[in-house]
């Protein structure tokens, strides 16, 4: 069997429109804003997990049976399909798993100043168990996978219990340690 | 378990905005697999549809909306969706609706209209993430990738380079196919370095484009294939695999929920050897780094070799393992849902002989689909071959 040089899939259709003509007002459309409004109830491992950062601390859950120390914690454990145990005091120093340095913001709007993001395992949790959040007082010349990290809290007043109560991430070492 | 082939597949031009409407390229898409096939609505006994978040139409149970389009009406019909997996997944179930022996024929549709949200689609992308823990964060789907990438790249030493080379191949590639939203046949390494820095190490030219468009596909089963086709295609193999949602749980450097989604498919068509045995594959490509992350993910190489061997031709379409003939998300585009006219109908397309200027030469036997999605974690693979 040989292919021919016919285009496949032949004479393909529908009808591109750029924004143009949207708005041009060259093609009929109509246009809705939706409102709409969440309230999650958190449950209980996410409930202390947000006031232990209320407090300025970081908790995680133990699986006894896999002996992982959960970060995010949670209630029950994924992976042995059991109730987890207890709760454990994590450090707020860890270390950059993954970063990177954005120029967009949610929106895919482009930003000037960028924001540093990544993931950071945190000591005192199993091995690369960690959360998402931001680094700062670093350059983006210093940042690098392996960079160990101390978290910065907002002034105790400022707290609400929530992930944001930790402003950013820091490096341990001025200057960021060696690359 | 039935045996169950194609006998049909259609797909919409792919544009950042489409004048049709969900339901009318749904109808666009299935007419010209129903043309292909030769057959009508009455001759269809179920409907599949897989479509991905709702928040990119703006319309909520948009499974229910589309099916006049999917010729689903007065049918059993379903809509499917795991994210960025609904592509490869949505003719997994189309498969199992055959192979079970509930249906003969069944028609898969793939649909989705990007372009519908404004101010951009990464805006809707801002619903799927962890509301407690990322979104106060104010986080770019973007970061994902980025996060992704830095990691395998810091793992194996990768250079960027190396991984611009997949979105030039693969845009190249896409200059061969009428549906392509940015093929680009002159485009070389040096652009995609030197464009626009989105989240760093991701670039402008290192993503897919957001997309409006539709695909269809129609699977027989292979004891009535025969009134249909002499030269059959099969479906040999399916898997599909997802891991914890706790993607901060884990090393982003080796997607092992796309291994076991492999492994799945792999037992099923009883191959062995997937590096030896299969002709071609068209991994997900989203980004261009994806590719090799697939494959890499689909077991078609060692951990850390994809970039090595595209960096010596070996996924060149006439290399000795082609990697997105079609020309893939990177330059056909990225309409989720309906890729799977990229990663399931090129499988049909080459291994019927039927892809014109894509043809890969050498008579490709056997070839491999894969898509991905939700939070980093979900793999679905298909594997196919000619009977």
């Amino acid at each position: 069997m040989t292919g021919n040089d016919e285009m496949v899939p032949k004479d393909p259709r529908g009808t591109h429109v750029g924004n143009k003509d949207i708005y041009g007002r060259k093609i009929t459309y109509s246009w809705w804003e939706p409102e709409v409004q969440y309230n999650w109830a958190l449950g209980p491992a996410m409930s202390r997990f947000l006031e232990e950062l209320k407090k300025g601390s970081i908790v995680g859950r133990k699986c006894r049976k896999c002996r992982r120390i959960l970060v995010p914690p949670r209630m029950f454990c994924e992976r042995c399909y059991n109730p987890t145990d207890e709760w454990v005091k994590i450090e707020d120093t860890g270390t950059i798993e993954t970063f990177s340095i954005s120029y967009i913001d949610s929106d895919a709007r482009k930003i000037k100043d960028p924001i540093f993001i990544g993931v950071i395992s945190l000591d005192g949790a199993s091995p690369k168990h960690g959360i998402m959040h931001y680094f700062g007082e670093v350059k983006a010349d210093e940042i690098h996978i392996g960079m160990r990290v101390k978290a910065v809290w907002k002034h105790v007043s400022e707290r609400t219990g929530a992930i944001t109560d930790i402003k950013y991430f820091k490096p341990l070492k001025k200057g960021g340690g060696k690359k | 378990m039935k045996d169950v082939a194609v006998i049909g597949a259609g797909m919409t031009v792919f544009r950042r905005r489409m004048l049709e409407t969900g339901k009318e390229l749904s109808f666009l898409a299935t007419k010209m697999a129903m043309e292909e096939a030769g057959i009508e609505k009455k001759d269809i006994d179920m409907v599949v549809m897989g479509s991905a978040p709702d928040a990119f139409d703006g319309i909520h149970m948009k499974g229910e909306n589309l099916s006049d389009g999917a010729a689903g009406t007065g049918k059993p019909y379903v809509r499917v969706f795991n994210g960025g997996g609904t592509g490869v997944f949505a003719p997994i179930a189309g498969w199992w609706h055959v192979a079970s022996g509930a249906a003969d024929i069944a028609l898969v549709v793939c649909e989705e209209k990007m372009g519908s949200c404004y101010p951009h689609p990464q805006t809707a992308f801002r619903h799927i993430w962890d509301p407690i823990l990322d979104r106060p964060l104010n986080p770019n789907l973007v970061w994902l990738f980025a996060m992704e990438m830095n990691r395998y790249m810091s793992v194996y030493n990768i250079k960027k380079e190396d991984i611009a080379r997949v979105a030039v191949k693969n845009k190249r590639n896409a200059v061969g196919h009428p549906c392509a939203q940015i093929p680009d046949e002159k485009i070389t390494i040096e652009d995609v370095l030197n464009s626009e820095v989105m989240a760093w190490p991701v670039q402008r030219l290192d993503i897919s484009p957001p997309s409006d468009g539709a695909s269809a596909l129609i699977f027989c089963s292979a004891d009535k294939v025969r009134q249909f086709t002499d030269d059959p295609v099969f479906v040999s193999g399916v898997g599909w695999n997802i891991d914890s949602t706790m993607w901060t749980n884990r090393d982003l450097y080796f997607p092992q929920y796309v291994a076991n989604a492999a492994k799945m498919a792999y037992k099923m068509a009883h191959i062995n050897n997937p590096r030896k045995e299969i002709d071609f594959a068209e991994p997900y490509d989203p980004f261009d780094y994806k590719e090799l992350h697939h494959m890499e993910g689909l077991l078609l190489c060692k951990k850390g070799e994809a970039p090595i061997l595209t960096r010596e031709g070996v996924t060149e379409r006439d290399g000795d393992m082609p990697m997105c003939p079609s020309g893939g998300l990177m330059g056909v585009g990225n309409p989720i849902a309906a890729t799977m006219g990229q990663k399931v109908c090129e499988l049909y397309w080459q291994l019927a002989g039927k892809a014109g200027k894509r043809q890969i030469p050498g008579d490709p036997r056997i070839g491999v689909g894969q898509a991905w999605g939700d939070i980093m974690q979900m793999g679905t693979v298909i594997v196919m071959r000619r009977g």
